[in-house]
């Protein structure tokens, strides 16, 4: 045999780390990593662990067939192979923490009886081995036309997926038809999702409380038509007035992603609430009893409004960019009123738009934790009857798991009809102007409406952000006390030097854990997004589009479904993670990974491939592609995607809170702790911290990153006649 | 022939169910440039990205330089190909387009720059190895794009229809810089177009193409002359498809009668348009008569059949509706399938 080409090596190397991993790591979690051979698989499965056994016959066989001729190509190989994945998983869930999983398995292996505990580093290391041992026989059999490097980054994505979101997903499945004792009971499932603090309709009919699952439709139903008429009126404002502050209006619209949650909350209480503001202002005013009126499905509304309104904006704004504005021309030269044209032209083109937009809210409303948590009083949605289910006084995993389902179910059907509408483009990414004629201007009457909602908007939104960015610096924004002072902030970060840096703030360690995590999974994150944007842009394999749809799937489920997945799913080998860092990068990178996916896409789409052709026949392979030809050219798609991925893991919190461990603390977790405890100045000091921190972060990135430089005529095609894209 | 440098075997190329390439054969010997040539959609450019490696074989064998390469990723194959846009990195300088390939190959970066710098003087750019792509003009483009292609020696060069994105002048100038290169550095080369003047002006053999068979293949002047099916003579050139009958060693059609050295029954023959003489006085009529300086083209009528004649200028004009005798020479009649 020789071992000439490239592609012999890669398939033993693989094989080669399968066999380190079983004889030279540590199999199980906790053993450190220098104790190596002594804890290694063999020695365990030497020392009574007899389920470790046909893992290892199976490698043995392996290294055996690597002596026949071709033997990548072999059925022998494949089958091998596959016969080891199946049981490495087996020997993962054959035996539980407490014992052995099946009876059987019980009788045959003694030791069963003790347990095991979670893989460590050999057990990582030979699942990532068998990944690339599979993915190297499958490219060989000409899978992704022969390209290892693909085939690899695609086998491997499939398997993490699989592992961290649809293995969760289905545990936590099972959870829900599984009583406390751990016994199969659907009894219990039927008890549970009939409940009629679910479903109840007393506050439609009669007096009295909803149902938590009505609670949480009507909240999304509400609070997704207000977004949408809101972003409906900004994006008329911009595209069809001459309002000329698109770049101010833009900017105004991030906001909400880079601030944390609980703030807006807060300083909605800090105007609105029993001793708000507002609310004094106005008892004053009409000698009225202040009310407790915020609290609520009222509260919840107008954060999540002004939370959701810059994302229908963008994506009504791209729909109305996109309107050719010579229809609307014919309408009038036709001899419509402008009224008449909006009606019966406008409109209709808008309404897909609406749809979109209505549905992106409304699966946003689902999913969002910070603002209920912090404003619902009595008012009880899915998400946090979700987490007190897990966290609170009663831990009921069956039940968090079967109110996990109902949620998931509404937001796929949510999700899946926003993908009928939308299709598979991005919003974001729509900005199909065209340039021939002028859009039509607003009727008079609408522009006025137009004014009279946007105006409120932008008080308010000045208010909560004013109320954000001093609330931290003076004693007590809550009681009119604005005497500036430094001294929420020094509780938070004091800081000394004596023997080197001392840091004694209470805040210090979550905004370390928090750093360092978003740090972590930052670059992950993008590299992982994007690396799945150019399998599915640029290879050609069997399964493309349920791999596609698989990421996108990940994306929807709502945070707080993920947490209680995890904690499902990883608190018990083989994958026992919880408590770690780990479980915090990991639940963050396979979140966020479908938006650098996104950015990826678009950005791939305008690059010609043929330029990666040309890069291959030159000899590079998959790789060195990728790093020298396509990176540089989708610059903007990474820095969106670091971006975005780093600010999200400093501000998430409904996946996070089920996540956080007194070890790894995330700056969410305890700003929540302070809000629970009613410290709002030093919440809010904390959020206007870690924004500052966030800007800073996103500039470092930006001079990390770099720019591209494309020359004169900025030309993505590989040739010289594109003219440069109108602006 | 001399060494073979790329042996098709059975090589058949599904997507789907649609059969891009449909079991074909052929070998192309060392320093030969050969075209495939086709209608659109017959399988040239899967044929050419077959041999790149940018498409594996669903099955049969490619066999580069005697070596069984079927299963090779494009990156593990030594060629070298210029394609349609060019497809040069926006973001690099020239040189570095250049080097990049002796780079990836291992070369140092001092040697990878010293190698492009040659091969750009060879192809006349030197001085402009700073610029960026989007700073030259298309002709220039092209020639990085080639430079890029040869400067690792490859095994093959490929090109897929490289004059797509030049202006119709200077495309005479750039093919006939193309095949001298080719002829300079001793290259293999496999060339794609469906315009066949380029196919006989470029190539040493020529491969044509239908729906993703191999019609025939053969030297320019084979083809031309010699053609082996009516698809064959009509692709190339132009040709006059005649339905006639065969009996006692005489083809028959309209009141042409001639010779022939083939079986009893229907056939089906050609003839080039200027291979056919006229003279006046006879019963087939001219129904036009075209003037396009450096020659005539007259279209006549036979009784159901109908002839293009294309003669040169200097011969005594004739007009529509003149009466013309057809005079043709039985060498010059060719049966086809
Ligand atoms: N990736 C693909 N998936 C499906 N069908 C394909 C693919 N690539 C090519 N084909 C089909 O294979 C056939 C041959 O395509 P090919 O590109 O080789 O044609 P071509 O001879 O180069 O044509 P042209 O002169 O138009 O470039 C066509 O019918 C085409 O539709
Ligand atoms: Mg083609």
């Amino acid at each position: 045999m020789t071992l000439k080409l490239t592609s012999d090596r890669a398939g033993i190397a693989w094989l080669g780390l399968l066999a380190l991993s079983l004889v030279a790591f540590p199999w199980y979690k906790g053993a450190p990593i220098w104790q190596g051979p002594a804890a290694s698989a063999l020695s365990e499965g030497m020392s009574g662990h007899g389920w470790l056994w046909p893992l290892i016959a199976i490698v043995v066989a392996l290294g055996a067939a690597t002596f026949t001729r071709k033997w990548q190509q072999s059925n022998i190989a494949l089958w091998l192979t596959l016969g080891a994945m199946f049981l490495y998983l087996w020997q993962g869930f054959a035996v539980g923490l407490r014992g052995p999983s099946q009876a059987w398995v019980g009788g045959v292996f003694e030791a069963a009886a003790d347990g095991q505990t979670g893989l460590g580093w050999g057990g990582f290391l030979a699942g990532a081995a068998l990944v690339g041992l599979l993915s190297d026989l499958i490219a060989s059999r000409g899978f992704c036309r022969g390209e290892r490097f693909a085939s690899f980054c695609i086998t491997a994505i499939v398997a993490a997926l699989t592992a961290f979101v649809f293995f969760p997903i289905l545990k936590l499945g099972l959870a829900a038809f599984v009583d406390t004792d751990g016994n199969l009971a659907l009894g219990t499932f039927w008890a549970r999702i009939t409940a009629p603090d679910l479903w109840g309709l007393n506050c439609l009919v009669g007096g009295g409380r909803c149902g938590v699952v009505i609670n949480t439709v009507i909240l999304g139903v509400l609070s997704a038509t207000l977004a949408t008429l809101l972003g409906l009126a900004l994006a008329l404002l911009v595209n069809r007035t001459d309002f000329r502050m698109k770049r101010a209006l833009r900017a105004i619209s991030i906001l909400p992603i880079i601030t944390p949650p609980f703030v807006v909350g807060v300083a909605i209480i800090l105007l609105f609430g029993r001793t708000g503001l507002v609310t004094s202002g106005v008892a004053d005013l009409l000698d009225v009893r202040p009310g407790r009126w915020v609290y609520g499905l009222p509260g919840i509304l107008i954060a999540q409004v002004l939370a959701f309104a810059p994302v229908t904006f963008l994506v009504l704004l791209s729909t109305l960019e996109a309107i050719n504005p010579t229809l609307e021309e014919a309408a009038r030269t036709l001899g419509a009123k402008s009224m008449k044209t909006f009606r019966s032209v406008t409109w209709p083109l808008l309404r897909p738009g609406l749809a979109a937009a209505f549905l992106l809210a409304f699966i946003e409303s689902l999913a969002d934790f910070g603002n209920p948590i912090v404003l619902g009083g009595g008012y009880e949605v899915l998400s946090i009857k979700i987490f007190f289910a897990v966290v609170g006084a009663r831990y009921d995993l069956g039940n968090a798991a079967t109110l996990a389902m109902i949620l998931l179910a509404l937001t796929l059907i949510a999700f899946w009809l926003q993908m009928r509408w939308m299709g598979n483009k991005s919003y974001v990414t729509v900005t199909g102007k065209s340039d021939a004629g002028l859009a039509s201007p607003l009727p008079g009457v609408l522009k006025i409406g137009v004014f009279a909602v946007v105006l409120p908007w932008v008080i308010f939104t000045l208010a909560v952000y004013i109320i954000i960015v001093t609330g931290g610096f003076v004693t007590d924004v809550g009681r009119w006390d604005l005497t500036p002072t430094f001294q929420h902030i020094v509780t938070a970060f004091r800081f000394e030097f004596e023997d080197g840096l001392q840091l004694y703030g209470s805040a210090w360690d979550s905004m370390m854990t928090t750093l360092w995590v978003a740090a972590l999974a930052a670059p992950l994150t993008t590299l992982i997004g994007i690396l799945t944007a150019w399998l599915v842009a640029r290879q050609d394999f069997a399964g493309r589009r349920a791999f596609e749809f698989g990421t996108m799937l990940s994306f929807a489920i709502p945070g707080t479904v993920v947490g209680v997945s995890y904690v499902a799913a990883f608190n018990v080998p083989p994958v026992d993670i919880t408590g770690t860092a780990a479980i915090l990068i990991i639940c963050f990178v396979f979140r966020n990974m479908p938006v650098g996916m996104r950015a990826g896409l678009a950005a791939l789409a305008q690059i010609d491939r043929s330029m990666e052709e040309a890069s291959q026949t030159m000899g590079a392979g998959g790789l060195t592609t990728l790093r020298r030809v396509v990176l540089p050219l989708i610059k903007p798609a990474v820095f969106t995607a670091l971006v975005y991925s780093f600010v999200t893991a400093m501000t998430a919190v409904s996946a996070v809170i089920f996540l956080v461990s007194a070890r790894h603390n995330m700056a969410t977790a305890y700003i929540m702790g302070r809000v629970e405890a009613g410290e709002y100045a030093l919440a809010i000091a904390y959020s206007a911290v870690l924004m500052i921190v966030m800007i800073v972060c996103v500039v470092v990135i930006q001079g990390i990153v770099g720019t591209r430089k494309l020359g004169r005529r900025k030309e993505l095609q590989g040739k010289g006649q594109v003219p440069e894209p109108a602006e | 022939m001399a060494e073979t440098a790329i042996e098709f075997v059975d090589v058949v190329k599904r997507y789907g169910d649609a059969t891009a390439v449909d079991r074909i054969n052929f070998s192309i010997g060392k320093g030969e440039l050969v075209t495939f040539l086709g209608p659109s959609g017959c399988g040239k450019t899967t044929s050419l990205r077959l041999i790149a490696g940018l498409e594996l074989p669903s099955e049969g064998q490619v066999k580069i330089a005697g070596r069984d390469v079927s299963r090779d990723p494009a990156s593990e194959r030594n060629v070298g190909m210029v394609f349609q846009s060019y497809a040069l990195f926006p973001h690099m300088s020239v040189l570095d387009n250049v080097s990049y390939g002796p780079t990836i190959r291992g070369v140092s970066k001092a040697d990878a720059r010293d190698q492009a710098r040659a091969i750009l003087d060879q192809v006349g750019l030197g001085g402009l190895e700073a610029r960026l792509p989007s700073e030259l003009s298309g002709g220039q483009q092209q020639r990085v794009a080639v430079a890029r292609a040869i400067v690792q020696q490859p095994d093959v060069l490929l090109f897929d229809e490289p004059l797509s994105n030049v202006d119709a002048k200077l495309r005479r100038k750039v093919r006939a810089e193309i095949r001298d290169l080719q002829q300079r550095f001793g290259l293999t080369a496999v060339y794609v177009t469906h315009d066949q003047e380029e196919a006989l002006a470029v190539s040493d053999r020529i491969v044509v193409m239908k729906m993703g068979q191999i019609a025939q293949i053969g030297t320019p002047s084979e083809l031309y002359e010699q053609p082996s099916s009516a698809f064959v003579a009509d692709f190339i050139g132009d040709a006059n498809l005649i339905e006639g009958r065969v009996a006692a060693g005489t083809f028959s059609a309209a009141h042409l009668s001639l010779p022939v050295d083939a079986a009893d029954g229907a056939h089906t023959a050609t003839i080039r348009p200027e291979r056919i003489t006229l003279a006046a006085g006879g019963a087939a009529i001219i129904s036009s008569a075209s003037y396009l300086g450096s020659r005539m083209e007259y279209v006549v009528q036979d009784e159901d059949l109908e002839f293009l004649v294309s003669r040169p200028i200097s011969e005594p004009r004739l007009a529509a509706g003149d009466a013309v005798d057809l005079q043709i020479d039985p060498a010059d009649l060719i049966l086809v399938q």
